[in-house]
Parts: C-alpha cells; structure tokens; sequence
C-alpha cells in the first residue's frame, strides 16, 4: 500500500466520525520505482492533507517532506522528485493501520489491508 | 448450465483459490474483462488532457480491469472482499494499491478524493442476503451514500452489472438515485439476448451540460439479424445463458425415424447379426395404445 492510498483511506466504523488519518504500524516497508510524472502530481496535490501525509511520511522514515507548502513549490523539480518518492514509491508491506478514534487495528499482510468490519462494526 | 455464481454462495466463499485461479486463467473471461473495462473507461469520459487519474476498482478481483486502467496510465485502488482474488492479483504484480473489503459495508475514503469509480460484474452481488445480518437494501444504499461521498465533485462512477431481472436492476438504480446519483442506465447491444449489456453511469453532482448521458452501442440495426455473430464480433458474455436451463429435446419431433431404423436394420444384417426382423410396413411405427 503507497502513501497515496493511505492519505484516502478512512475508518469505516459505525459512529466514527474522524476515522482520520489511520496511523501506521511499520513492520516492514518495500520501495518500488515508478514512473515519474508531474502532472500527476499538481493533480493530486489539492486533494491531499497535507499533514496527514507528513506524518504519514514521518511513520515511514522519510523525514524530507517540509510540513507546510505552498502551491509554489509544486514547480520546484527537487521536491516534485521527493514528493513523488513519498507518495508512489514506498509501500507499506507488512503492518497495520489503526484508526485514531476507537484505536481498531486493520492489519496490513502482503501489501494489502484487511478493512473488513465485524458485524457490530456495521 | 450452470446455476449464476450468485446464486450459489457469497463472494468470498465462491472465489475460492480454484475458482479465482479458473477466473483469471480463462483467456475468454480476461479479454472480455480488457473490453469490458475499455468501455467503462469510454463512459466515464475523464477529461482528455493526458493527466493520470486516481480511480477506484470496486470488486477488483485478481485486477484483469485494472491492468487495463494501468494500460490507460490511470492510478488506481481496488478493492474486494475474496482474498484468494486479491492473492491472485498480487502474484500478477498489478500496479493498484489492493484493499480486502465489503462493498456492503460502505467504502471508507475521505470525502472528495476519488477521480472517478468502474465496477465490472460486482455490484448485483449486493443483492444477495448471504447473512441474517446482510439486508440488500441496506447495503447497497451503506454502498451507494459513500460512493456518493468519496468521489470528487462532477466525477462519474460507471458500474457495469449483470442482474439478475428486472427487479433486481430496478433495485440497483433506485438505491443509486435516492443518494442523489444523477445519470442513468446504458445498455449496450440492447436488442440482442447474449451481448447485452448494462452499464450504470452515475454522475456525482448536480445535472449540467457535461451530464448528457453517452450513447449505447448497437442500439439500432442490425442486431436481430444473428444473435451469434453479434456476439462472436463482440466478443462478450452474456446474461441470458447462465440461466438457461438443461437442454431438452424439442417436443413432438421424433430424433430417430423411420429411415434410421432402416438404415441400422440394413447395417446389422451385413453384420451377420442373426434375427433381424423383416421390414415390414409397420416397421417403425408406434404401438397402439391398448398395450
């Protein structure tokens, strides 16, 4: 799973209302090339929290994500390549998410996160 | 025939390992799901600018869509409930991100972050009560409200679904609608039984301009000519013959007549077979009912 999918990803719990953001458990990380494409990016920044990413990143052990940015940066290739790295790049193999309200644990094995709820979850 | 896949045990029991390896090693179903999934993409009608979108595979499987979505240079995450699919997916190193998840049980993204959303042959899975604690409606309208949510503003869903009747498509798109989907049902290839198709456009967002809904292939001409060949130039499943019963033969047409009997009359003489009767003139005829 990339930070991509982790910036989306929310707890699904009946009566949670800020399932958000899932922190994460690192027990093991894989990186992955992709190819990069910018537009991709300036696309996606908007629709990112930020802070959720940074601390995202943080969990992962990048610490070259700046916590506050500015649109402006978005033209500065360096960060682009960073940001790139962070977001796409890095896959969170083995682990687990936990939601930050009713500290739930969805395990993460192979790359993929198990999300499915318990019927009194529902 | 077989009875629908449907009908004979919830998703994650019936993509077991066997059947999920049988699914994605059948060169039929993968072609059917590339074409499928290129259609999906036509009718979701992203902007043209060569910009790769985040997209949602719902009911993702072993990723046969999804490779067509990473061939169209789109990002994507999948999600779905059999973990045998998704373990098949991951041996094929597909490029999504994967999820295990129930549709049924709500997707769980954050509000405004999808691009837009495909589904092949997933959603009438919802229609079934696998649970005592399943009920249909609830989930397709858990399914429908946070698909609603997730996808950004004037992005489309396209969910293409293999009902089961009317009742159940009827069923499908109310819960769509009463969440506050706007758009409508595209069926493909409408006059023919085999190569019918439906695709569920969903439009996120208030009607405009942009939300004319795409016109459906095959919709005029041509189509009842020869269901056959329609389906061999599109090559596609069809929804009618998963349920077509056992075949029978037809009644009141005699298979072996009067000239048959003859024939093999003749050939056990040349035999040598000993006792053969004569052919008389009621050779071959039905005995009288007194008997």
């Amino acid at each position: 799973m990339r930070l991509l999918t982790h910036n989306m990803l929310t707890c699904n719990i009946k009566g949670v209302t800020k399932g958000f953001p899932l922190s994460i458990e690192v027990q093991k990380l894989e990186t992955k090339e992709t190819d990069f494409n910018p537009d991709f990016l300036k696309n996606i920044f908007p629709k990112l929290e930020w802070k959720a990413f940074h601390d995202a990143a943080l969990s992962v052990g990048l610490n070259d994500i700046p916590e506050q940015v500015d649109p402006v940066m978005l033209e500065d290739s360096e960060f682009l390549q960073k940001f790139h790295h962070a977001l796409l790049e890095v896959h969170l193999e083995e682990g687990a998410l936990i939601c930050p309200e009713t500290g739930r644990r969805f395990p993460v094995s192979k790359g993929v996160p198990n999300m499915l709820l318990h019927e009194d979850e529902v | 025939m077989a009875l629908r896949p449907e009908r004979q045990a919830p998703p994650e029991v019936f993509y077991n390992e066997r059947e999920a390896r049988k699914y994605t090693t059948s060169s039929r179903i993968v072609e059917i799901q590339a074409k499928l999934t290129e259609r999906a993409l036509e009718l979701l009608a992203l902007p043209e600018d060569g910009v790769p979108r985040l997209l949602l595979d719902i009911g993702c499987g072993s990723g046969l869509s999804g490779e067509t979505l990473t061939e169209n240079g789109h990002h994507w995450i999948g999600m779905d409930i059999s973990d045998s699919m998704i373990d098949i997916a991951l041996e094929r190193e597909v490029d999504g991100d994967l999820l295990i998840s129930d549709i049924g049980q709500g997707l769980g993204f954050r509000p405004g972050s999808l691009d837009g959303a495909i589904s092949i042959s997933a959603v009438q899975w919802l229609c079934n009560a696998d649970k005592s604690c399943n009920d249909p409606r609830a989930r397709l309208k858990a399914f429908f409200s946070s698909l609603y949510k997730c996808l950004a503003r004037g992005a489309r869903a396209v969910l293409q679904i293999y009902p089961e009747n009317s009742q159940q498509l009827e069923m499908i798109s109310t819960a769509a609608m009463r969440v506050g989907f706007s758009g409508g049902l595209v069926v493909d290839y409408p006059h023919s039984s085999r190569a019918k198709k439906y695709f569920l456009c969903l439009l996120c967002g208030p009607p405009s301009v942009n939300s004319v809904l795409p016109k459906a292939i095959g919709e005029d001409g041509g189509s009842d000519s020869d269901d056959d060949s329609d389906e061999e130039e599109n090559g596609t499943v069809d929804v009618s013959e998963r349920q077509r019963p056992a075949k029978r033969p037809k009644n009141g047409k005699k298979i072996k007549g009067k000239a048959w009997l003859l024939k093999k009359k003749e050939q056990r003489r040349n035999k040598g077979v000993p006792n053969v009767p004569r052919d008389t003139k009621y050779t071959g005829r039905k005995r009288k009912a007194r008997f």
